[in-house]
């Protein structure tokens, strides 16, 4: 199955990169759950999503995932470096959601320390921290869901490599 | 007013994080470090309190400039299940929290050594030590500051009562009209602003004693150094074989109550409910994101080490290949 402009996954990179899109639709979901209107919004009604509603829940299920999103980062990006730039290269989009997802994890982390209980932030840091981490997520997924559209993919074949 | 956001300010952050422009103008996280060394909490000497008011009372006074000031008729909710919370009809109501009373007197009668004793004592916000209504609120608004104090900004606030659902004791309490959901989308999203003890924080910044603490004939509560206020709070409670709550509650917090009667009992005997907090015991609520957190250094060593190991058995296939071809 072609996944990208001439570069084939092989099994192990299509379950990773289901595990990718799983993970980062479960964060969103559990990101955006974090504002008080699952409930307001009748979407904990949903048979078997009462869950939602419950912010323990959904902050440790967010926890959870963004050790699984950083552990793949890792993976993708020292994977790259190790051998993937040999076969493909990164285009625009790729650039592009690079740079938010960078912009996303690094207010994770600063939202994460600030939970820590020996951990306290100036209240203008925190505002933009905490703004900043969901307009980044809105935009990554507005980017996403437009890539997704007009078909433009994260990667593709390296030409010395394009035999 | 320190640590005072203003709409301008938060409008100015807000466009600053959506367009991820001009962070160099934002203040950074400088003033990041260890609060425990600076953090301040109140000693509660239950056998003190008559229950006269007068705590309730000033905590009225010095504050209202803080109380809300709702805008009717209040916008129009959607959908109809979100409920409209209006205690400016109310305000001078003393028995509970609302919005316009951040402290009140609870009372508990109770049998001690044979005899038939009420016990009154003051409740308001705990400030606890690591607040899941500071660390979890989605907007910023609620947060501690370094002397041990949960505040919630009422400039930011949207009123969505987050912070009251996760609170171990619901403290927050909401009043309609008023904030910043006006100026965003008033029918669809947040819902007023919720207020709470805020422990006088601009007297503290003064150098002056919280109000209640001030005005109290009876000198029921005590504010000082955590250490200080906790060794004391045990030395009262060995003298008179009396009970704690509060050091350990929800993983700390900054009130500590000493009691003669174990709380349990209180608690029992007390009228609890909405506004009107219980004495239970209290697990961390942010004990598990906190070992997450922690843990969370370990996935990109994870992620590394299995790059690695591809590479590495890669490598090693293509060599074994190589040889065999030859």
């Amino acid at each position: 199955m072609k996944q990208t402009d001439g570069y084939e996954f092989s099994g192990g990179q299509k379950v990773l990169r289901w595990g990718y899109v799983l993970t980062m639709i479960v964060l969103g979901f559990t990101g955006f759950g974090q504002m008080p209107i699952f409930k307001r919004y009748y979407i904990s009604d949903i048979p078997g999503m009462a869950w939602s509603a419950d912010f323990y829940v959904t902050h440790t299920i967010h926890y959870l995932l963004a050790m699984i999103l950083l552990g793949l980062l890792a993976y993708f990006i020292s994977d790259y470096f190790l051998s993937g730039r040999k076969k493909f290269h990164l285009t625009s989009s790729a650039y592009l959601k690079i740079s938010l997802l960078t912009g996303i994890v690094i207010t994770g982390i600063f939202r994460v320390l600030k939970n820590l209980p020996d951990v306290s932030f100036s209240p203008g840091f925190t505002l933009f921290i905490d703004i900043s981490h969901l307009g980044l997520v809105m935009v990554y997924v507005f980017a996403a869901i437009f890539f997704l559209i007009t078909g433009v993919k994260w990667i593709s074949i390296n030409p010395s490599r394009a035999v | 007013m320190p640590n005072k956001i203003s709409r301008r300010s938060f409008i100015k952050g807000g466009l600053a994080a959506v367009g991820a422009l001009g962070v160099s103008s934002l203040p950074l996280p400088s003033t990041a470090k260890g609060a425990d060394q600076k953090e301040l909490a109140t000693l509660i000497d239950i056998r003190k309190c008559i229950g006269c008011e007068a705590c309730v009372e000033a905590c009225g006074e010095v504050n209202e400039s803080k109380f809300p000031k709702p805008q009717k008729p209040f916008p129009k909710m959607y959908p109809k299940r979100v409920k409209v919370s209006d205690w400016s009809d109310k305000r001078y109501v003393t028995d509970r929290l609302t919005p316009y009373n951040w402290v009140f007197i609870q009372e508990a009668t109770v049998t001690l050594d044979g005899k038939e004793e009420t016990f009154s004592f003051p409740r308001r916000c705990m400030h606890c030590q690591n607040p899941p209504c500071a660390d979890l609120c989605p907007w910023g608004a609620a947060r501690k500051l370094k002397n041990g104090i949960t505040r919630i900004d009422s400039d930011i606030c949207l009123g969505g009562s987050k912070c009251k659902k996760v609170c171990p004791w619901h403290i927050p309490q909401r009043q309609t009209g008023v904030g910043l959901y006006r100026d965003i989308l008033p029918s669809f999203a947040g819902n007023g602003v919720m207020f709470k003890c805020d422990r006088c924080y601009d007297k503290i910044d003064q150098g002056e004693l919280p109000a209640c603490i001030e005005i109290c004939p009876e000198k029921v509560q005590k504010i000082g150094p955590r250490d200080a206020i906790v060794k004391e709070a045990h030395a009262i409670a060995k003298k008179i074989n009396g009970y704690i709550y509060g050091e350990k509650e929800n993983g700390g917090t900054n009130t500590i109550y000493v009691s003669p009667v174990p709380f349990e009992k209180l608690n029992t005997a007390m009228e609890k409910g909405r506004g009107r907090p219980h004495l239970r015991p209290v697990q961390d609520s942010m004990a598990h994101a906190d070992n997450l957190a922690k843990a969370m250094v370990i996935a990109p060593l994870a992620g590394i080490a299995a790059a690695v190991g591809k590479a590495y058995k890669f490598t090693k296939n293509d060599k074994n290949s190589e040889e065999e071809r030859e």
